[in-house]
């Protein structure tokens, strides 16, 4: 079994970035859920309810004595086992990358939710870039610790890939924040964000077509 | 010299039985005048009553799920693996009740029982019970015991489906109910397994239509049968693989219809132990009961809708190599009770040795199973 939750090696506060954008009694689904420390975190600060779907065993004992709701799902199988708009918010956090499907699981996300958040460690980093452009090496950081062997990160992206992904399916970024390693955000960091951010987080929704 | 159990046994257990006066009115329309409830229990109750666990039994199992009724007993309760002090249904924490449904073999009343109206036993006039009618009758037990709400319904197979129910009909009186290999409904071809196993229990010449209790014989070769076809269906082929391969007994073939395969040896001693204490008009009747069994039919087919007043917490465990009530079936469950925004956690535990596995230490399964029985005990 694969691990599709790489976010138990990184602390967490951009949970706190997370939490701003929920609004309080959201009913929220988180994929990838780890041991259920961010919906354990929302549901603190947010009195939120919901479930977190997970696929690797050895997380599921802690969600469980947490009194969080974790269902053992592959992602990669879609959400199929969720109704049209059944969420608030649907939540990926430092999952996406790691998805076989990422671009399927997004329009999931939209499907089953009415919003969604999105957490990925940003490609376009200058760190990454220079270990890619400079010594032609695959880039190794906090965020993206693996050798390209062993990752479990196989769709990886920048800032701008996301936003061009976003823009080709139909989905409306409502805000966007970058961050550093030490999940603060700064003035270069909003000029620059794919240069200087490590941690891209994203809150999307549906874009509202209209026909003429 | 006096037996040493293990420290994680409940040891000597004794089956206490309550007479019930009071009829049974069932699914089917009839009603069971008076009863019988044999049962067990394991680990004190609480002051607060609070900490009440009831497990429900699969087809071929009865109220006896932990402990030794006899220090010369060879094996412990169909459950001993996780029932006793400091195991996943810890009896240091948990006053566990475990009976034997009506329409049983084992103590409760049944269709080996004396019709009190015929003075013979009921055979099969004993009417048909349901899922719905043991929990009824296990409510009543609960009544008697002075439990008015389990902090846990816990059952695998048959027994989740008892736990479902009961989640259903009697929603205060239950708080988390532990679903493992269990189904909402069996399938045309589970239901195609029963027949089988059915005929062969009918078209055994001792079978008599059911009136063998006052003959020399039993339908024993009928009851082996339906016990072999069943037993294939709750391992899996790795399993069986793995366990005797195409072994040979004497080590070659002998091209006549003997006993050959180990898998063959196994099959018959399997069916043997299982006809020398079991009850061919029981067989008949449990298997019944799992094929009627569809809450959702009273709601149009909408499992959801059935599970709209359900209130308790679940935890559904499936086994990837069950085949006879695969994860597909669990998650059938598990949607229906998010449809309705109730508390579920859902494991699917990768496993070689099918539906069986409920009964068995996978250390996976334990670990679930072990967490949400913590949170259970935390709310007693």
């Amino acid at each position: 079994m694969t691990t599709q939750s790489s976010q138990n090696s990184i602390a967490r506060p951009d949970y706190t970035i997370i939490a701003e954008w929920i609004r309080p009694q959201s009913r929220v689904l988180d994929l990838g859920c780890g041991d259920g420390a961010l919906l354990s975190y929302l549901a603190n600060q947010r009195q939120t309810a919901g479930y977190g779907l997970e696929l690797d065993d050895k997380y599921l004992p802690q969600c469980i004595r947490n009194g969080i709701n974790v269902i053992q799902t592959d992602l990669d199988q879609g959400l199929a086992e969720f109704d049209d708009d059944s969420f608030d918010f649907v939540l990926l956090s430092l999952t996406l990358q790691a998805m076989r499907f990422p671009a399927r699981l997004l329009d999931e996300m939209l499907r089953v939710g009415s919003r969604g958040i999105v957490t990925f460690p940003n490609f376009g980093h200058w760190r990454a870039r220079i270990q890619l452009g400079l010594f032609g090496k695959m880039p190794i950081s906090r965020t993206l610790p693996h050798q390209w062997y062993d990752t479990p990160n196989i769709h990886l992206c920048t800032l701008r890939d996301f936003e061009a992904l976003c823009r080709d399916r139909n989905i409306d970024i409502i805000e966007r924040r970058a961050v550093d390693h030490t999940h603060r955000t700064s003035l270069g960091l909003r000029l620059w964000p794919n240069l200087l951010g490590e941690i891209a987080l994203y809150q999307f929704t549906r874009k509202v077509v209209s026909h003429h | 010299m006096r037996r040493q159990f293990p420290n994680d046994s409940v040891g000597l257990v004794q089956p206490r039985t309550v007479h019930f006066d009071q009829s049974l009115q069932l699914s089917s329309g009839e009603t069971l005048a008076t009863y019988d409830i044999v049962y067990e229990t394991y680990g004190e109750l609480n002051a607060a009553r609070s900490n009440a666990v009831l497990i429900c039994h699969a087809l071929s199992g009865n109220h006896h799920a932990a402990g030794y009724h006899d220090p010369d007993d060879k094996k412990p309760g169909w459950w001993d693996n996780m029932v006793g002090p400091g195991k996943v249904i810890d009896t240091d924490r948990f006053h566990v009740i475990s009976c034997n449904n009506i329409g049983g073999c084992h103590g409760s009343t049944g269709p080996a029982t004396i019709n009190p109206d015929t003075g013979i036993p009921y055979g099969p006039d004993f009417p048909i019970v349901t899922v719905q009618d043991w929990v009824r009758s296990q409510a009543r037990l609960a009544n008697v015991l002075g439990i008015e709400q389990w902090a846990a319904v816990v059952g695998g197979s048959l027994g989740g489906m008892q736990a479902m129910q009961w989640a259903i009909d009697f929603p205060g009186r239950i708080r988390h109910a532990v679903l493992i290999a269990a189904a909402p409904k069996l399938t045309a071809q589970n239901i195609a397994f029963n027949e089988v196993a059915r005929q062969a229990i009918c078209s055994d010449p001792n079978f008599r239509e059911g009136r063998y209790y006052e003959t020399e014989n039993e339908p024993w070769r009928g009851l082996r049968l339906a016990r072999m076809l069943g037993h294939i269906t709750y391992l899996s082929d790795d399993l069986m693989s793995e366990k005797f391969g195409r072994d040979l007994r004497e080590g070659k073939i002998n091209f006549d219809y003997g006993v050959e395969f180990q898998v063959e040896s196994y099959l018959r001693y399997q069916a043997d132990s299982f006809a020398g204490s079991f009850d061919a008009n029981t067989y008949l009747l449990m298997t019944k009961a799992l094929d009627y069994f569809d809450p959702a039919a009273a709601a149009g087919g909408d499992l959801s809708a059935a599970l709209k007043n359900v209130s308790a917490d679940f935890m559904v465990i499936s086994f990837t190599s069950d085949w006879r009530f695969a994860p597909y079936r669990s998650r059938e469950i598990v949607r229906a009770l998010h449809d309705n925004d109730l508390n579920v956690s859902y494991a699917e535990v990768e496993s070689h040795q099918g539906h069986d596995a409920f009964l068995l230490k996978i250390p996976q399964y334990l670990d679930v199973f072990t967490a949400y029985m913590d949170r259970i005990a935390a709310g007693c």
